[in-house]
């Protein structure tokens, strides 16, 4: 089936497939945005607990999406992974240290022994959920802002900035997507709460008051950062490139050209932006817990939208300000062709790993949880 | 060129790397090997009814679960290392590589990821014979894992089903399969694996060790063991017969290898294995000095185990750096020679392509195509730079294959007690039992020291060397990562080790009174 495939197809068939991936990772984002909302929303040892153990029976789930989105990029775009990590060493170095602090944070946090202590650990729970979710954003953006590299004839990266990659840090540009990542992920963690703990006893009630406001709060705290980038953006330069010749030049407001060019990517990024919004809103009613599959599904277009516009209509996704024509497109950054048809028949197991995923969710969630599990401090399984 | 020449930061970049994967390897072992254990002691459960197996269940869940935090955070940094500290190798290989670890990424990570959550938390969520099927995903999950992981590592110890495209300057898939199947592949998982499940074993084995000394938990120790002995049993014979197949592949992939492995500088007829040896350290490749100070050797076992024939030729390091033609062997100094051709080809075929001349690019290329074999050794500064560190390799080999022999009498041994149900009265074996998990530890730690130092100072064999392989950074910032990492793995480790402690002094669940 894929054998028939031109080598452009495939390359698009496989951007298209590591943005759905990044876009999920977005969306499941709610952990982190749960953690760093920790101390504000849980104000004592039992709202904590509800919080943790909440977060706690999803946090795997995200790291493994972040995984997936990572070497599906290296699979299909190893070039992308040479020259990113290779190249802007640091941020993504920081990036991985905040992965990895959360990695054992549930796990450790609560269990006796655990040398640091419950303190700390919550401590790196709100690190990886702020700083590890702004680094993110930040990288994502140089997308469209670009870094400052130069790649030699045999594709290797000589980065040209001592900071490597934590340079990008100091563009408000690239900071303004981190920091609304940093509140979107906060607003969906409200409503990822409010929607998987039982808030009928009264003794978690106020709890539940403070997601609400929190989800609300987010979401207006989010929205100057948003109402930047994407003005940023479209009227930006963009990095254009021409397949044929794989020359890359600087066209005037590129990114909204793309949106122009593919009406399909710019609904999705309106029905998005509606629907995060729409979702976070929802929580200002008591009896709404849905919002988050409002919001959720509305980040995951929004991002999706974001990564299309960056990597399709002939654009170079991961732009080099210092050497135009070292700039990667899905063009020049791709696997082979045999390897792109290979991995799409592996990619053909994707619908059932989403089955099985959803099928685990159902189950695990079909009852909220509740106040009563998390206080059986026998159980040790209890995060 | 003299930039991937620099060889201090391609040596801090090994240690680091060597740092995050035997720090990996501490927990993986354990995932691998404990899944299937939890999977049979709920297997039991179901099957019976019978509450105790349930406790049990849980008791070496919660320590999987432990475990398994750890064992993800390490390996995130060693998945993004290959892009981090070794992006030329993640650029030339990554059209092999990706896609394998990809793989595990789409059918194993998320089999795992998902089923984790309800195998730890969905005790009172789904029914039994769900929960039951959840733990057997995430065991299978996990080897799953295991496997595209062993098929990577085994690719670049036997790199085949690949050609290398000039344009990119990299190497390209040609056959998936090839890739998949390779025995090189088949062995290193079946090999790692079955290593790893004899290590679970043996943990499980000095855990109720410890119960019976302190005369607790005794019937769910007893049950344990039981259990372990057997699986740890199957699988230490397993191991013994992949462990003789990988020691076959390697004289026909690897020779270096095995000759470092043996200590082994003149190749022999007949050649004999050292049970064990003391080596020279003042041997060189090509000196007339002995390699070694004390040796015993068993006649013609090597030669048996390297090519099914004990009157067979084993080449040594002599023969393999300088070369031999009575067995037509060519020596790396040649190697050298035509690589370095085949580099300065590949340069004209490069300028001639930017200059847009196409007959000189044709030619260069078609006269890069003879050499193309050798473009790797190329890179190599000496032929003595082909010969991996000896000692380490030789003494890791030895540790290893005298372990992996006694492992399999310890097994024996508790299965015989608790068949006689004596097993609570020797003490001397409880103790044994309890130091044979730093052994089991010790025993895969050196496997791998074998299967890594071993192929250096190949990154892939013989078509790219961690010098080539490597980023484009600066010593100090390799060395920095080394030490930030050193510390965060150690105080992870030392908290992983206390809670665990803490959590088996605590015990099993006490039954419920209803």
């Amino acid at each position: 089936m894929f054998d028939s495939f031109s080598l452009v197809q495939l390359q698009q068939l496989w951007w298209i497939i590591v943005s759905t991936i990044g876009a999920l990772f977005v969306f499941l984002t709610f952990v982190q945005g749960g953690q760093s909302l920790l101390s504000s929303v849980a104000r004592n040892d039992l709202e904590k607990s509800l919080v943790i153990n909440s977060l706690g029976r999803k946090w795997l789930l995200t790291f493994t999406t972040l995984i997936l989105f990572g070497i599906t990029l290296f699979a299909a775009f190893p070039l992308f992974y040479a020259t990113s990590f290779g190249g802007a060493y640091w941020v993504w170095i920081s990036i991985l240290f905040t992965f990895v602090l959360q990695a054992v944070s549930f796990e450790f946090r609560k269990k006796p022994g655990s040398l640091l202590g419950a303190r700390t650990y919550e401590r790196f729970l709100f690190f990886n959920g702020t700083i590890g979710i702004l680094l993110i954003g930040i990288v994502l953006a140089t997308f469209f802002s670009g870094s400052s590299f130069q790649l030699d004839d045999y594709n290797l990266v000589l980065w040209q900035h001592p900071m490597r990659g934590l340079e990008a840090g100091m563009i408000f540009f690239n900071v303004a997507l981190g920091l609304f990542l940093v509140f979107l992920s906060r607003t969906l963690g409200a409503l990822y709460l409010l929607n998987n703990i039982d808030f009928r006893l009264d003794l978690v009630k106020d709890m539940e008051k403070r997601l609400r406001k929190a989800a609300v709060s987010n979401l207006t705290a989010s929205i100057p950062f948003l109402l930047y980038f994407m003005v940023g953006l479209l009227t930006r330069e963009g990095f254009a490139v021409i397949p044929e010749t794989g020359n890359v030049f600087m066209e005037s407001g590129k990114y909204l050209q793309n949106l122009k060019a593919m009406p399909d990517v710019l609904a999705m990024l309106a029905a998005g932006l509606l629907l995060v919004v729409f979702g976070a809103l929802s929580a200002r009613r008591a009896s709404s817990t849905s919002g988050i599959w409002f919001s959720g599904f509305g980040s995951f277009l929004v991002t999706l939208a974001l990564f299309l516009t960056a990597g399709l209509n002939n654009s170079a996704f991961y732009p080099s300000h210092f050497d135009l024509n070292s700039s990667l497109s899905i063009y020049n950054g791709s696997s082979s062709r045999y390897t792109l048809a290979a991995m799409s028949y592996i990619g053909l197991a994707i619908p059932i790993v989403l089955a099985y995923i959803v099928y685990c969710w159902r189950k695990m969630d079909k009852e909220k949880l509740s106040t009563g599990e998390v206080s059986d401090f026998t159980a040790k399984e209890i995060y | 060129m003299t930039l991937l020449k620099d060889l201090t930061m391609v040596d801090w970049a090994r240690a680091q790397f060597a740092l995050t994967a035997m720090y990996h390897w501490l927990f993986v072992p354990l995932t691998l090997g404990l899944s299937w254990l939890i999977a049979f002691f709920e297997t039991f459960y179901v099957k019976t009814g019978n509450e105790e197996w349930k406790r049990i269940t849980k008791f070496w869940m919660m320590l999987f679960g432990i475990n398994f935090a750890i064992a993800v955070a390490s390996g995130i940094i060693l998945v993004f290392e290959f892009g981090t500290n070794w992006s030329n190798f993640a650029w030339m290989a990554g059209d092999i590589f990706g896609p394998l670890l990809a793989a595990a990424g789409i059918f194993a990570f998320f089999l795992m990821a998902s089923f984790f959550g309800v195998m730890l938390f969905g005790w009172d969520r789904v029914s039994k014979k769900e929960h039951l099927f959840a733990t057997w995903m995430v065991a299978l999950g996990s080897n799953l894992s295991a496997l595209w992981i062993l098929v990577a590592n085994a690719w670049m110890q036997h790199p085949i089903g690949v050609a290398f495209n000039p344009d990119k300057a990299r190497f390209e898939m040609q056959n998936f399969w090839e890739v998949l199947l390779s025995p090189v592949a088949i062995s290193k998982f079946t090999h790692a694996t079955s290593s790893s499940f004899l290590v679970a074993s043996l943990f499980v084995l000095a855990v109720s060790s410890w119960f019976l000394l302190k005369g607790r938990h005794t019937d769910i120790a007893k049950k344990s063991i039981l259990v372990a002995a057997i699986f740890g049993l199957l699988s230490s014979v397993f191991v013994s017969i992949t462990g003789n197949q990988s020691a076959y592949l390697n004289a026909k992939h690897q020779p270096m290898k095995l000759a470092a492995s043996e200590g082994l500088y003149d190749g022999e007829k007949g050649a004999g294995l050292v049970a064990a040896g003391i080596l020279n350290p003042e041997k060189r490749p090509n000196d007339d000095s002995s390699p070694f100070l004390h040796e015993i050797k068993i006649p013609g076992l090597l030669s048996l185990l390297a090519n099914r024939e004990p009157g067979s030729f084993v080449p040594g390091i002599n023969d393999l750096v300088y070369g031999n033609r009575e067995h037509t062997i060519m020596g790396i100094d040649k190697k050298i020679k035509k690589g370095e051709i085949a580099v300065e080809l590949l340069s004209q075929y490069k300028t001639a392509k930017k200059e847009k001349n196409e007959t000189r690019a044709k030619i260069s290329l078609a006269n890069f195509k003879k050499y193309e074999e050798y473009l790797g050794f190329g890179y190599l500064q000496n032929p003595e730079e082909a010969v991996p560190p000896i000692g380490l390799t030789f003494y890791s080999f030895h540790i290893m294959v005298t372990l992996g022999a006694l492992f399999p009498v310890i097994f024996l041994l508790y299965l015989y007690y608790t068949y006689k149900d004596s097993i609570t009265e020797k003490k001397w074996l409880l103790r044994f039992g309890l130091f044979s998990l730093f052994l089991g530890y010790v025993a895969g730690q050196a496997g791998w020291i074998v299967a890594e130092v071993g192929r250096q100072p190949w990154a892939i064999q013989n078509i790219l060397p961690v010098s080539v392989a490597r980023s484009n950074l600066s010593t100090g910032t390799v060395q920095t990562t080394f030490f930030l990492f050193l510390f965060l793995f150690t105080v992870l480790l030392i908290a992983e080790i206390r809670i665990m402690l803490k959590q088996i002094q605590i015990g099993p669940e006490t039954p419920r009174e209803d």
